[in-house]
């Protein structure tokens, strides 16, 4: 008889194996089924996929664009979760901050970029930062579910986005915004070092590190853990859980608008609905995955664009319908999140025996 | 052809072994059950017992081993195995559905009718006299109803072997004595029992055989005829236990702590406390002596700071060294704290209340105190100090500081909470059922703590359940009924009978008729 058994006992590189043996043991599977489907060789398939993510500078900097924008958010919504605040409004949070960033762009072009840059900075935190208040003020004085309210206030921010997308609609009647500041380049990320997304790159870095050092050895960060746990005990601690929880949150929704900064100032230049592009629910993944750990986030975050970009990649390059490649990456997400299992978990053959 | 030999066994498990992870829960356990005695299964808490028993009931299967029930093998997988089989489990966490009735629950997975199940319930409760209204919803019902339920639901569902996992850490004396009558009705009937305990008196006063689990391992059985209290814990410890509670005389006593017209509602307001007043002395051990949800939590979080107390209510704390008078009432929790009035509160509630269990002994040491570090920054090395001290002048077993709490036992959790209240030499020191589900050694070492604040000028109130410890520990006890004071006792002279009459008797219902008018 098969048993489930717990295990305690695993080392670092041991748990490493087993995720990596996950990783290949899906990549002989997913080649199995590319073979007998399609009949192409899957080393090609996965060698394009390499290229398609990795292959030269210009698509290794979209990886990197596309990482720091997931890694933001994630690092964003860890405080919340860390605090069992379960904010599902990171996609809301992340407009507001892109609505902020854009109208600075817009009616503020004539002040110096620097300065330009660090209002939007500011006043996009701020609008993420209202958007995590209101629930989170909801949830402390009523005790109102914070899941339903997050979720209900990103469609508050999607129909405020196609009002804005409306209202600062050029060329009138295209139905959006267009690119802005096009010619002025005003609000718009600089080049550093030669590269368009490295100050994207730089803010999503600093954010896991100070959000992991906020969460590890502060005091506030102290109090996070302990409401996360349990009320009473905060309460025993002499720790106010509302105030608590409408300073987390708020946080949490203020990093969250620093990304919708980042989706205008750093690489889209405009506002639309999909600014944010489900990047907000996506981050949760990434979040809940890393276990809160900012500094996994990054590889989390690095494997999900991987995946997604991967994807795309081999549909176009092989004309293999978009559908079969993300069963393929779906495999691969499989294994991996199975291979926690076999980590925790081992399977045991029982030895009871008859009498 | 052979006489079928008669088989004395109804249960026997031979060289049972379980293990979770690295941790051996059961080695090598053999066990007999016969038909119709009650079995006494005692040891420490760890010792293994209810890990056991588990495996009976089918909520775990054994990894090597084997079972014998009514003298054939048997591979109990689920609980629904262990139902066919006619053993029946009563755990400490009842089973119970609250939004369902007594008999819905009782007939739960069965096939029959509500109607059938009722009639059964009735009959069931005419033959051991239960009480059990089967119409009544479980989360309408008392601790000690739902026990009687579980018990009836067992029956009901035709059990022949009953186990009882730690029945009686719910219910006042009284009602203890009552289930022991049931037990001995039922073992009448020819069903054998088997109760998982670790009070000794209890053992000594229900049981026929008494068998010992220590560290997982079986040590040996024992006739109850030919067991005292000393030789059981000696068995059960594996070495020779002093079963003295020291009670050293009382010295400078001096006013510590005056409460009057204390009264406390719950958000439903409801009254908890009602008219509280009493006063506590440096130098002594308060007892606090009730049945569970007599107002003992709330007496304690009020003074605390954790709850609101009604308007008129004033608890005045005496400050040692200025004699400078607090009316707590003012206060919350934190206040309390900036005041720098040393106040520890170890709650019933370790891991819910007194501790994180995600964090780990240093993260835990910090709780009440994190707001002293500087910079906004959480101190470092305090706490990790204090966690090294702790776990070496308690002998806290941890594999090693950075275990998060909740996988240490039950004692160890204790020793590190109340190692951390005890840390700041606190002038006013409040225990809730501080030594609740600890084994010997952990509560003794606990009383000799509690004690030690008290020679070093302490005040502690002590809420307890267990009236012996009560009567042998404090010098005065407080007994509560109903949210009321029905007397203060004399630790030294009070008689149990007469402080169980007071949290349940006459006296508890004059006081509770008086709150009514």
């Amino acid at each position: 008889m098969l048993r489930i058994q717990k295990r305690t006992n695993m080392l670092l590189w041991q748990r490493w194996i087993t995720r990596l043996a996950a990783i290949v043991l899906a990549l002989v599977i997913n080649a199995v089924i590319i073979f007998a489907l399609t009949k192409l060789n899957p080393l090609k398939v996965y060698g394009s996929m390499f290229e398609g993510v990795f292959g030269t500078p210009l698509i290794l900097w979209d990886t990197i664009r596309r990482v720091s924008m997931l890694l933001c958010i994630g690092v964003g919504l860890a405080p919340a979760f860390k605090m069992k605040f379960w904010n599902i409004g990171a996609e809301g949070q992340i407009l507001v901050g892109g609505i902020a960033a854009a109208a600075c762009m817009i009616y503020l072009g004539n002040l110096p970029n620097a300065l330009l840059l660090v209002v939007m900075f500011v006043l996009a935190a701020a609008a993420g930062g209202l958007w995590g208040f209101v629930p989170a003020i909801a949830k402390a004085r009523l005790n109102t579910n914070e899941t339903l309210f997050t979720l209900m206030m990103n469609y508050i921010a999607i129909q405020l986005t196609s009002f804005f997308v409306t209202f600062w609609e050029t060329p009138q009647g295209s139905g959006k915004v267009g690119i802005i500041n096009p010619n002025t380049y005003k609000g718009w990320f600089p080049q550093l070092f030669g590269q368009r997304y490295m100050l994207n790159l730089i803010i999503a870095l600093v954010l896991v590190v100070l959000v992991f050092l906020y969460l590890r050895y502060t005091k506030q960060g102290y109090e996070i853990a302990v409401v996360g746990e349990s009320h009473n005990t905060a309460k025993y601690a002499g720790i106010s859980v509302q105030a608590v929880t409408v300073r987390t949150v708020t946080i949490s929704g203020a990093i969250c608008g620093i990304a919708g900064f980042i989706a205008v100032a750093g690489q889209g230049h405009t506002i639309s609905t999909s600014t944010a592009g489900g990047r907000g629910f996506i981050a949760i993944i990434v979040a809940w995955l890393a276990k809160f750990n900012t500094f996994f986030m990054i590889l989390i975050s690095l494997l999900i664009v991987f995946l997604e970009k991967g994807a795309e990649e081999i549909a176009s390059n092989f004309n293999i319908n978009n559908d079969l490649s993300k069963v393929l990456m779906g495999i691969i997400l499989f294994f991996i999140l199975g291979s926690e299992f076999f980590i925790n978990y081992k399977l045991a053959l029982s030895k009871a025996e008859n009498a | 052809m052979e006489n079928p030999v008669v088989n004395d066994y109804a249960v026997r498990m031979l060289n049972i072994t379980k293990t979770f992870g690295t941790t051996v829960a059961n080695k090598n356990v053999s066990l007999d059950i016969k038909k119709g005695e009650i079995l006494s299964l005692l040891g420490e808490n760890g010792s293994g017992k209810t890990t056991l028993m588990n495996m009976l009931s089918g909520i775990y299967f054994p990894d090597s081993g084997s079972i014998l029930v009514d003298g054939k093998s048997a591979h109990i997988r689920s609980p629904k195995d262990a139902h066919d089989l006619k053993i029946g489990m009563i755990h400490q966490h009842f089973k119970l559905v609250d939004v369902f009735t007594a008999a819905e629950n009782a007939k739960l997975g069965m096939r029959a009718s509500l109607k059938s199940a009722r009639a059964e319930i009735k009959k069931i409760c005419e033959r051991y006299h239960f009480s059990v209204d089967p119409d009544k919803k479980v989360y309408e019902m008392s601790v000690s109803e739902k026990q009687t339920l579980e018990i009836v639901k067992a029956l009901y569902r035709g059990a022949d072997v009953l186990i009882l996992d730690e029945p009686t850490a719910v219910l006042t004396p009284q009602e203890t004595d009552a289930l022991f009558d049931v037990m001995r009705e039922m073992k009448k009937d020819g069903k054998s029992i088997v109760i998982i305990t670790h009070k000794l008196n209890e053992v000594l006063a229900i049981s026929d055989r008494v068998a010992i689990l220590r560290k997982g391992e079986f040590v040996g059985e024992i006739e109850t005829e030919k067991a005292d209290v000393q030789t059981l814990s000696d068995m059960m410890v594996g070495r020779s236990v002093s079963l003295n509670i020291d009670r050293p005389e009382v010295k400078d006593k001096s006013v510590r702590l005056v409460v009057k017209n204390l009264s406390v509602k719950d958000n439903l307001g409801v009254l908890r406390l009602d008219d509280v007043a009493f006063t506590a002395y440096s130098g002594e051990i308060l007892g606090i002596a009730g049945i569970t949800g007599s107002g003992q939590k709330e007496l304690l979080e009020a003074i605390a700071g954790l709850i609101p107390t009604a308007s008129g209510s004033s608890m005045i704390y005496i400050d040692p060294r200025t004699g400078k008078e607090e009316d707590l009432k003012k206060y919350d929790a934190e206040q309390i704290r900036a005041l720098g009035i040393s106040l520890a509160f170890v709650p019933e509630d370790r891991l819910g209340m007194g501790l994180v269990g995600s964090m780990n002994i240093p993260d835990n040491m910090l709780l009440r105190s994190y707001k002293e570090g500087k910079f906004g920054l959480v101190d470092q090395k305090k706490p990790l100090d204090l966690a090294k001290k702790v776990v070496s002048e308690l002998d806290v077993v941890a594999p090693n500081l950075n275990t998060p709490v909740r996988k240490l036992s039950g004692g160890n959790v204790q020793k590190v909470l109340v190692g951390r209240e005890l840390a700041s030499s606190p002038s006013l020191m409040m225990a809730a059922y501080a030594v609740r589900g600890l084994d010997i050694n952990t509560s003794y070492a606990i009383y000799r703590l509690l004690n030690e604040r008290k020679l070093n000028g302490g005040a502690v109130i002590y809420v307890g359940e267990d009236l012996d410890v009560l009567l042998e520990l404090c010098d005065r006890i407080l007994v509560l009924c109903g949210g009321r004071v029905s007397g203060i006792v004399d630790g030294r002279t009070a008689k149990k009978e007469q402080v169980g009459l007071m949290m349940t008797g006459s006296q508890c219902e004059s006081a509770e008729t008086e709150a009514a008018n």
